[in-house]
């Protein structure tokens, strides 16, 4: 099941199978869509976008090793450089364009009060290193959302400074090999017990750890075979087991059931629950994960709290811990003394063993500062409806696609649906063909191919923040889609599409195989030179 | 002749005197897609039955590769560091991954046959 027999990736107006009109015109362009060189492919030696005064003469003292070459850097005015960005930023698809169905993760919006208030000076202008007495509301923010993050999960205690999902990953796990340690238990429980739907970075987190990784198997209902983790955990007494790491809901878009039961288990044989917060959007405001037994969670801001994602912005992934891992959360602790904040760094005082610091400066504040806008924007209330919004989008989406593409697990689901390629079979479509169709019907596609455990996914997360008209367009060009490849005479032209983005099938395994890394002009190849394809 | 098994993970091992060269099946590199990376176990490490032992990765996922059976690796293929597609190419020719000398020849009798894994994979629609 070769994924891509077609690797022609000329342009929209080049080749064309399945049918497409494709007019050539004079400069390559297609309306709106320009073909754009890269800037290093532009301009004039000696041209520049700003006047510049001649450098004083001074003698160098760089003793011979003055730059005597070309530095390499195009020529171009600045009307140029402003018109190349803009159209590069107009060839993208983005949350602020459309449907952006990708599942797992999660919110596709940035409400502009967040940002709005993320540049006041008071917040925007801060620096790391600035005097504490002259950052106290900024600390008083940060131990706010602190405050806020605890009760909606039902937890004691929260680490801020982790840098995002995977790095709270590691931030929970020090915590749970430190409490390991202090009871003497590390050497004995070097195993973390992780599902095979897990996220991938939960057993890299584990191993970078130095703890063995050992999958459980789903069962037929897509949730974690509890039997299973028994037999895993084995008695309490000689259990090599430190943790599990479980994800609620889990990558399969349902919620893991058994979690109470989960929990009791993994306690009984002396081990930690470690629960990834990656989909805690679908449950805000509904169940506090701490009265599920968990002893801690990290909490993707950017993917529960609306914080920008997708190469939109940094990450932060503040964990929460149980009482028994408190003691354990990093440095910097941001305790109030009477009416002062201020930041215990390491080798303060605090009542606990913090494990050390595991980020140079205190957190994001940016992120912090957005987080928090739109908790105090939402409201209890409104965070509740957005979880509910959530997961009554991703039920439209099953129930509206279950006759047409197949559900791999019976719903309801939560936050995304989840589909297997079985309607695809015998119809010569992949998963990937049918995915690359969606970007000529205007959408980017749904993740695909994970999780893992099902074949050929379709993982789609429309999230709260889609209008219900814009969601059933959606619907009916998927439908429409699945129609069509189950003619069985179309596999043809979806192995062509897309066929009108800026790129047609591009040649991922040559890119895997020889990628090339930095642009010199001698891997630009004459034939695919835009000038010269401009100048045909 | 030599005597090829299988496994459920889809590995292949040919079976001459007490040496075995193991690889992934014709199913395997199909499910796969194209293969882009494979690391391969160095020579003299001791592998039990079942460990993963080597990385296969295509343009969709990344897989372990599990010794089927117990031994010592001898020699691995390291042509497949240049030429990854080898494997889909030629999944039980040129794309095998490594060889070991086996610890114990009865651990074969936990394997497919040809046909039984022919059933296997058809089983699996």
């Amino acid at each position: 099941m070769a994924n891509s027999q077609d690797r022609s990736q000329g342009r929209t107006g080049g080749i064309v199978s399945g049918g497409a009109p494709a007019a050539a015109t004079f400069t390559g362009n297609r309306a709106l869509q320009i073909e754009e060189p890269l800037i290093f492919e532009m301009g004039q030696p000696g041209r520049c976008g700003v006047d510049l005064p001649e450098p004083p003469k001074v003698k160098d003292r760089l003793n011979g090793l003055r730059r005597t070459g070309d530095i390499g850097l195009p020529g171009l005015s600045e009307p140029q450089v402003v018109q190349h960005y803009t159209r590069l930023s107009q060839k993208n698809y983005a949350i602020d364009m459309g449907v952006y169905p990708l599942g797992s993760c999660t919110m596709k919006h940035n409400p502009r009060i967040n940002e709005k208030v993320a540049r006041l000076p008071g917040i925007g202008d801060l620096h790391p290193l600035q005097p504490v007495s002259t950052v106290q509301g900024a600390l008083e923010l940060i131990d706010r959302l602190a405050h806020w993050l605890k009760t909606l999960t039902g937890m004691p205690a929260v680490a801020m400074s982790p840098a995002a999902g995977a790095h709270g990953e590691m931030c929970g796990m020090m915590a749970i090999a430190a409490a390991l340690e202090a009871k003497g238990e590390r050497q004995k429980r070097k195993v973390v017990l992780a599902p095979e739907s897990a996220h991938g970075t939960n057993p890299a987190t584990a191993a970078a750890l130095g703890f063995t990784v050992k999958p459980i198997p789903a069962n037929d209902r897509g949730r974690v075979d509890l039997a299973a983790l028994k037999a895993a955990l084995g008695p309490a007494s000689g259990s090599e087991v430190a943790a599990i790491m479980l994800t609620n809901p889990n990558t399969c878009g349902l919620f893991e059931n058994e979690i109470v039961e989960i929990a009791q288990a993994v306690h009984d044989a002396g081990a930690y629950f470690y629960c990834d917060g990656a989909n805690f959007n679908a449950i805000v405001g509904r169940v506090r994960p701490g009265d599920l037994g968990i002893d801690c969670m990290h909490i993707n801001l950017h993917k529960t709290f609306s914080t920008p994602h997708g190469g939109g912005g940094p990450g932060a992934g503040p964990v929460v811990l149980s009482a028994a891992l408190a003691p354990y959360a990093p440095y910097p602790w941001i305790v109030k003394d009477g009416e002062k904040w201020r930041v215990a760094e390491d080798g303060a005082a605090v009542d606990g063993t913090p494990l050390g610091r595991l980020k140079a400066f205190h957190g994001q504040m940016g992120m912090f500062t957005r987080a928090l806008a739109y908790m105090m924007s939402h409201g209890a209330d409104g965070l509740k409806q957005a979880a509910e919004d959530a997961v009554l989008s991703a039920n439209y989406v099953m129930a509206a696609l279950k006759d047409t593409m197949s559900p791999a697990f019976e719903g309801p689901c939560m936050h995304e649906a989840l589909f297997d390629d079985s309607f695809l079979k015998d119809t010569g479509v992949s998963t990937l063909d049918f995915a690359k169709a969606m970007i000529d019907e205007g959408y980017h596609p749904m993740t695909m191919y994970f999780p893992l455990v099902v074949h050929g996914a379709m993982l789609i997360e429309p999230t709260e923040s889609q209008a219900k008209e814009d969601l059933d367009l959606f619907l009916g060009a998927l439908r429409s889609l699945a129609a069509k490849a189950k003619t069985g005479t179309a596999a043809e032209a979806f192995k062509a599409a897309p066929l009108y983005a800026p790129r047609r099938r591009l040649d991922e395994t040559l890119a895997a195989r020889k990628p090339i890394l930095r642009w010199k002009p001698s891997n630009n190849p004459p034939e695919t030179d835009p000038l010269k394809h401009a100048a045909e | 002749m030599a005597d090829v098994r299988y496994s459920e993970e889809h590995e292949w091992i040919r079976v001459e005197g007490d040496t075995g060269t193991i690889g992934i099946t014709q199913y395997a590199q199909e499910q796969l897609g194209d293969v882009v990376f494979v690391e391969v176990p160095q020579a003299g490490r001791k592998v039990a039955k079942g460990e993963a032992v080597a990385v296969v990765e295509s343009v969709k996922a990344a897989s372990d590769i599990y010794a089927p059976v117990s031994g010592e690796v001898i020699e691995s293929n390291a042509a497949l560091a240049d030429a990854p597609g080898d494997v889909n190419a030629e999944p039980m020719g040129r794309g095998w991954f490594f060889k070991m000398k086996l610890a114990d020849k009865g651990e074969l009798a936990g394997l497919m046959d040809e046909a039984a894994y022919a059933a296997f994979v058809k089983g699996l629609g």
